[in-house]
């Protein structure tokens, strides 16, 4: 075979060529399963709109994607920060954007990392089949963003922006993580909205009645029965539904953040995973385009070279360091897993039995579609690999004053710096453990949460003032918030502040 | 299979809105900024960007997270020197954390806030933000004396230099098939018969069928002919429509006393004040003139360099120079067409008996004429006669008259700010 190209210029018939060559080898030597792909071409300006509006190519107005803006913007000007070479959406077509500025050498790692690694896994991973629907995520954005800008030509910027900001203060508590989501779709979503707003405003005023039972024969609610009658996890679903004062358009808005979370709550737990598979697909899919003489040595040294800086991880003590790079664990778990598939050694073949020897490109398919980054983690961190990084991992008690040095990279150390790496990417551990618990239906209609408390790790003051704030905003009657330890309640923070307990003189 | 598209030439800008929300929510962060960059920055380089700095905190977007405390275990990678079992003492003041995740956090707040540019044209909005011209409204509604000739549509009726031709075709041929329909539906049907006759064997009565529907053909057809392919009902003409334009140009007048008694510096100030206005209508119309009147004893317009730089000596007559203002108005300015503002600067000197004849004039000739009339002085130290004189005048006709003390550079701005507040009870 003979080169795709000489020299680093592109142009639109090039990009095709390269696209069918990586897509020969993605499709046919390694079966990867891929959304069709929709591969735009953007100026640097472009990207840092896409950039801001966090890589959604439709997006409702807001003050915090402006600011987004304005920050990238700023840093790129001053060239303290080159922009991401790419941006790929988890949408059907699948749609990456390629700088106009690279080489080529530099779109074909893009396509190859964006348009085949990213693409195959969202379409495969379980979490992103559960909780997302790529067909319908465009029609989705298009229909909130103009029902967000209706509603600002009817209510007001400003009252649009305040419902919007409590939102987002509590996006990551609106997403069910237990149940499976209803698919969402457009033309649905307007066909039901109106429909939606009448019942739920129905529904809210019987719950929230105040007027004596007019006819005995309707069954209320056990009068004395709490409500709800179950914690309830998902904070913005229960403001949605159960909200006494909102306006419909208020609830639609809750909704949509709610929508957007749940979006997004796939990426969020699987960017280790999900960068290490792109990356591990950009440089098996080049290595072989070169292997079939395709590309010129000069392009693998400029991919090579961009490809180390992108998986390169710092350690802790350099001062750049800022935790883990998840391209760097996530590329090399996965080549890892190749290792092992196919050069077992007596340790791979003790700690993985079951795929040392096997297949590797049936092992690391099964390993994409089927985990997410705590459990890919804690199944897949061989000991070599933890040497390779050096990991060590540290106890860190506030009853002492020192930190001690728990596990490092050796016999004892493995199985417990592997577990606590994994614990670093359990969501349900690294945020708080928030559920609403009691609203009161009969009473001062106030709101009650609970913050179940984990080896004595408090909720940071200020922000949680201020999320209380926004809660409040919402709900529009007092809130509170108790933090439960073992049982009994350490702390609680009141929405209005309550007044300190009066000292009996 | 892959769609390769180019999106280069799609819309650049899209995030303009979220920035503007963005710079509306902070407006009292970037006008504190503005304001200290106007009082810092020399006039002449009034227009250009700002660096505006917010502190981090007060951008903050909450969420629930963790706080310091509490029994944690953290991963790092990099291991050199360390042992299961060995103990690190807490660095000082680096709060509860990792060695790795401490510093990080403390670098973030370390930094002293959110720093961004605004462009020159954001600078001067928010320069000018809440500021009203006095009386602006007023002239936009009335000024109605230009039109522009705009297409009003299509009509029956008109000269022929304007009939539209495909509208008229499109009419005739409608009417020739709404006219013709039924008459052609009848031969059409005449000729089946015909041709059905035709088919079959003769006999005296189909022939004399025959006869009479070729004869019913023949008169129908003439009929057809006789209907117009063009009448003159279907003719249509374009139609224009004068639309009033609202005016929107001003004219300033620059009025500065140069004589004797007025220093360089205090020029200087009268200037800055000038530009200001200037840069202020600048925004507020399509078109500006500005017209330079400076005087002594006697009043003479000139050009802008002679206007701040030439100096003159003698005594002070300041009516001379509203004279000169009003002839001018009366000559070049038709009160129906220009918004008409004038700015007067003196260190407040004047022969003594010229002032009343000072406010006499302004307040006859030249307020009914004008939008609005500012007068600086730039001097501190005990008012004269024409001060008060004019203070009757401000208390007489507050919404077009407004006067101020300016001593020294630092000053101009806020007095400007006030003189030119956005009237609530006037809108």
């Amino acid at each position: 075979m003979s080169f795709l190209s000489q020299g680093s210029d592109w142009d639109f018939e090039l990009l095709a060529r390269y696209d069918e060559a990586i897509a020969d080898i993605a499709h046919n030597k390694y079966g990867l399963d891929t959304y069709p792909n929709q591969i735009e071409v953007i100026s640097s300006e472009q990207m840092m709109d896409a950039y801001s509006s966090v890589g959604m190519p439709v997006g409702y107005n807001h003050w915090s994607f402006g600011k987004q803006f304005v920050e990238v913007e700023g840093r790129y000007r001053r060239g303290q920060m080159g922009l991401a070479y790419e941006i790929v959406i988890n949408s059907d077509p699948c749609i990456a954007y390629l700088m106009e500025e690279n080489s080529i050498a530099m779109q074909a790692l893009v396509i190859a990392h964006a348009s085949y690694g990213h693409n195959s896994f969202f379409k495969n991973n379980y979490l992103f089949k559960t909780w997302t629907d790529a067909s319908s995520i465009i029609d989705y954005l298009v229909f909130a963003r103009n029902y967000i800008a209706e509603c600002e030509m009817r209510h007001g910027v400003t009252a649009v922006e305040e419902t919007l900001d409590s939102c987002h203060a509590l996006m990551n508590y609106g997403v069910d993580r237990y149940k499976r989501p209803s698919p969402i779709s457009a033309v649905e979503e307007k066909r039901r909205q109106r429909e939606r707003e009448e019942s739920l405003q129905k529904q809210v005023s019987e719950l929230w009645r105040t007027f004596p039972q007019l006819q005995p024969a309707t069954q209320r609610r056990e009068e004395d029965g709490t409500f709800p009658a179950e914690p309830q996890e998902n904070l913005l679903y229960f403001i949605e539904k159960n909200a006494p004062l909102l306006k419909p358009w208020q609830r639609e808005i809750i909704r949509i953040v709610r929508k957007m979370a749940q979006y997004f709550y796939p990426q969020r737990q699987t960017k280790v995973m999900n960068e290490g598979w792109a990356c591990l697909w950009h440089y098996t899919l080049l290595n072989d385009l070169y292997d079939r003489g395709q590309v010129t040595d000069g392009f693998m040294l400029e991919f090579l070279q961009n490809h180390s800086q992108v998986i390169y991880q710092p350690p802790f003590t350099a001062p750049f360091y800022s935790g883990m790079n998840p391209y760097a664990l996530g590329f090399n778990m996965f080549q890892d897993i190749r290792r092992i598939c196919e050069k077992p050694d007596d340790e791979d073949r003790e700690w993985f039995p079951e795929i040392a020897g096997s297949n590797w490109v049936e092992t690391v398919k099964f390993a994409m579609e089927s985990f997410k980054d705590e459990s890919f983690i804690q199944q897949f961190l061989s000991p070599r690999l933890i040497r390779y990084f050096k990991f060590f991992q540290i106890d860190d008690d506030d009853r002492n004053d020192y930190v001690e040095v728990g596990a490092i990279h050796n016999e004892q150390g493995y199985r417990k710096v592997r577990d606590a790496l994994a614990e670093q990417y359990n969501l349900s551990i690294q945020e708080p453990n928030i559920q609403i618990v009691r609203a009161n239906v009969h009473g001062d209609r106030a709101l009650t949460l609970r913050h179940q408390r984990s080896s004595g790790r408090p909720l940071d003051d200020d922000s949680t003032r201020e999320v209380l704030r926004h809660l409040h905003r919402l709900w529009q009657f007092d809130v509170h918030l108790e933090s439960v330890e073992n049982g009994s309640v350490v702390s609680r923070h009141s929405m209005p502040p309550e007044p300190p307990p009066a000292v009996p003189s | 299979m892959s769609y390769i598209i180019d999106r280069r030439l799609n819309d650049k800008r899209k995030s303009t809105v979220n920035r503007q929300r963005f710079l509306r929510r902070y407006r009292k962060h970037i006008r504190e900024a503005v304001n200290d960059a106007v009082n810092r920055r020399s006039i002449q380089d009034m227009e250009q960007g700002e660096r505006i700095n917010i502190p981090r905190k007060d951008l903050s977007e909450p969420i629930f997270h963790h706080g310091l405390g509490g029994q944690r275990s953290i991963v790092h990678p990099g291991n050199k020197e360390f042992h299961q079992g060995d103990r690190i003492l807490r660095p000082e003041g680096g709060g509860g954390q990792g060695a790795g995740d401490g510093q990080a956090s403390n670098q973030g707040e370390g930094e002293d806030g959110f720093a961004f540019e605004i462009d020159k044209q954001e600078f001067l909005n928010f320069l000018f933000e809440d500021l009203e011209l006095p009386n602006l409204v007023k002239r936009h509604l009335e000024g109605a004396q230009t039109f522009q000739t705009k297409h009003g549509g299509i009509v029956s009726q008109g000269m022929p230099a304007k009939i539209n031709i495909v509208r008229s075709m499109r009419q005739a041929s409608m009417r020739r098939r709404a006219l013709t329909a039924a008459t052609r539906r009848r031969i059409r049907d005449f000729k089946a018969e015909r041709e059905e006759l035709l088919q079959q064997d003769q006999s005296p009565q189909r022939q004399a069928r025959l006869q009479e529907l070729e004869d019913q053909i023949t008169k129908l057809e003439r009929r057809l002919e006789r209907i117009p392919f063009l009448d003159t009902v279907d003719l249509r003409f374009n139609h224009h429509v004068k639309v009033p334009v609202p005016v929107s140009r001003a004219v300033m007048f620059c009025i500065m006393d140069v004589s004797g008694s007025m220093n360089q510096d205090m020029k200087d100030l009268a200037k800055r004040f000038f530009l200001l206005l200037y840069l202020f209508l600048q925004r507020n119309y399509e078109k500006i003139e500005v017209v330079f009147i400076r005087h002594h004893t006697s009043a003479k317009e000139v050009d802008e360099e002679e206007f701040f730089y030439s100096r003159e000596t003698g005594g002070t007559i300041v009516s001379s120079a509203l004279k000169l203002t009003r002839d001018i108005i009366n000559e070049r300015y038709p009160v129906a067409e220009w918004n008409i503002y004038a700015a007067q600067a003196s260190d407040g000197d004047n022969w003594n008996d010229d002032s009343p004849a000072c406010a006499k004039l302004i307040e006859e000739e030249l307020l009914p004429k004008l939008q609005y009339f500012t007068y600086v002085e730039v001097m501190p130290r005990a008012h004269q006669a024409l001060w008060d004189h004019y203070q009757n005048i401000m208390a007489k006709h507050p919404a077009a008259f407004s006067m101020a003390q300016i001593d020294e550079p630092g000053e101009i701005y806020p007095v400007f700010r006030h003189l030119f507040k956005k009237r609530m009870e006037d809108a």
